[in-house]
């Protein structure tokens, strides 16, 4: 049948062609640290007006040239973040000179600028995946507490309004703050108004300290703003379905990670930070693990683009790291919460400044969630329970009795 | 099958999609709305398919892609003259080509 001939494409995960590792290649790039937002919580801004920063940021040849390496070893997706992407003025000559490369974008933006010029054009031009649009609040008083910008939730709403004028794809999702936790239930009930929103939003509230250790002040107070890790077990168990997805989770994912450092996925793709160094991951910016793309010299001599450079010489090589902190070894590298627990190199870096400290919080969170699945009891470690494959097995069999709707007055 | 669609029709890719070959296979990547069922799909082209495509040149009739393609493919001129209409009414009512 002549149907057959076109069919629905799938990107099949597992090995690729000889020479090209990179099939399920993705592409992060942070265009701009700075936001129009200050948010209290916020892991990475700076000032809209940071001139220092803007002219540090990567020229818009140099990031059409990343894009261009990473379509040449089979990317299909990009994922504009910041700081606001939109700050950056060339942002729409880039989003357009991706899409001409086939390169589907994802852009993470808190909506404020979302012009009417923008909208046409991204409804003209597709993105290709749905714009993601963070939420701070639903009244200008939350919004603008969060944002410390006033007459910020007015601009999102203009946004968002104009994303659905023009039939653009669009999520949201919340971080969740003490300005807006009480707004949750309007939240969701306006979420679920949108034609993206095939599911319930996506919250962040176990927030990361500053990437790059810049400002301890910042830091104390993102800590103040985190939920607690009962608070986070009650968010979490607010989904009807949570207790059934854990089940099928721990039974794939619950195991001590041993020694090696790198249990997630990170090196297999790249972000490319606003300066062209590129990272592993979004929150690993240790300077002595992140790779500056402006250097072609080793490439050249390897005779590959330096994405391909980084990503089939460096990363590997730094994704084989071990741990070497004795209390890492202790715990962590013994801990069956592993698949539980955001512990990794990333957040101990923002945390401690280096890769294999324990995060007491993200401990705390993991234990938290054990508890609440039956997985440990009381003041158990994880560490130090021996019998944890005969629990998991336990716990994903026959499942145990565990409260499926907390009370979001926990958090 | 499209009826306006014709061997004495000239066909070229449309300017909403991008194609690109990644790793021997050829995908097509909307660029415009209404071509995938959900925005985000993408689609690929089999052996045949991709025979067919890389004769798409704004120039050739399918008749004459058709009668190419019997130099490489061992089959009746009739049958590839139907696949060849069969796809190409697909691809246009997708908007990923366009008859000229």
């Amino acid at each position: 049948m002549p149907q057959s001939f076109l069919t629905k494409y799938q990107r099949q995960d597992g090995y690729s062609r000889r020479g090209n590792p990179l099939k399920a290649i993705r592409l992060d790039i942070e265009l701009t640290e700075r936001c129009d937002n200050a948010c209290i919580h916020c892991y990475i801004n700076l000032p809209e007006a940071d001139e220092k920063a803007r002219a540090a940021e990567m020229d818009t040849a140099f990031v059409k040239d990343i894009l261009q390496q990473a379509a040449a070893l089979g990317a299909l997706d990009v994922r504009f973040t910041g700081g606001e992407p939109l700050l950056r003025e060339d942002f729409a000559e880039l989003y357009l000179f991706a899409r001409r490369l086939g390169l589907r974008v994802t852009l993470f933006t808190n909506a404020r600028r979302i012009t009417a010029e923008l909208a046409q054009l991204m409804g003209r031009i597709i993105p290709g995946r749905p714009v993601e649009v963070t939420v701070y609040g639903m009244h200008p008083e939350s919004y603008d507490a969060v944002a410390a910008r006033r007459g910020a939730f007015a601009e999102f709403r203009r946004g968002v309004d104009l994303l659905l004028e023009y039939n653009i794809p669009f999520i949201v999702k919340q971080a969740l703050l003490p300005p807006n936790r009480h707004e949750i239930d309007e939240f969701e009930a306006w979420a679920a108004t949108l034609p993206g929103m095939q599911q319930k939003p996506g919250y962040s509230m176990n927030f990361d300290l500053r990437a790059r250790r810049d400002h301890p002040a910042k830091n104390r107070q993102i800590q103040s703003l985190r939920v607690s890790p009962e608070g986070t077990v009650a968010h979490l168990a607010r989904h009807p379905g949570y207790v059934k997805e854990m089940r099928e989770f721990c039974g794939k994912f619950t195991a001590p990670p041993g020694d090696r450092l790198f249990n997630c996925g990170a090196g297999k793709s790249v972000m490319v930070d606003a300066y062209g160094k590129a990272q592993m991951c979004m929150g690993l910016r240790h300077p002595d693990y992140v790779y500056d793309l402006h250097n072609r010299a080793d490439a050249e001599a390897a005779g590959v683009s330096p994405l391909k450079f980084v990503l089939t010489r460096v990363f590997p090589q730094w994704r084989e790291l071990r741990a070497t902190n004795l209390e890492y070894l202790r715990r962590c590298a013994r801990c069956f919460l592993k698949g539980l627990c955001e512990q990794c190199p990333a957040k101990s870096w923002q945390e401690h400044g280096t890769l294999d400290t324990p995060v007491e919080y993200l401990c705390q969170v993991a234990h938290a969630q054990a508890r609440h699945l039956g997985l440990i009891d009381g003041d158990e470690n994880a560490w130090e329970v021996t019998g944890w494959r005969k629990r998991i097995a336990r716990f994903t069999a026959s499942g145990v009795a565990v409260e499926e709707k907390a009370s979001i007055e926990r958090i | 099958m499209d009826s306006t669609i014709t061997l004495n029709s000239i066909c070229a890719p449309s300017e909403d999609i991008v194609a690109r070959e990644i790793e021997g296979e050829l995908i097509i990547i909307p660029l415009a709305a209404g071509i995938g069922d959900m925005e985000d799909e993408l689609y690929t082209l089999n052996e045949t398919g991709k025979a067919i495509w890389s004769r798409l040149d704004g120039t050739a009739t399918l008749g004459q892609v058709a009668a190419d393609l019997t130099n490489e493919f061992d089959a009746p001129v009739a049958d590839i003259e139907r696949d060849v209409l069969g796809l190409i009414s697909e691809l246009t009512r997708r908007k990923i080509v366009i008859v000229h």
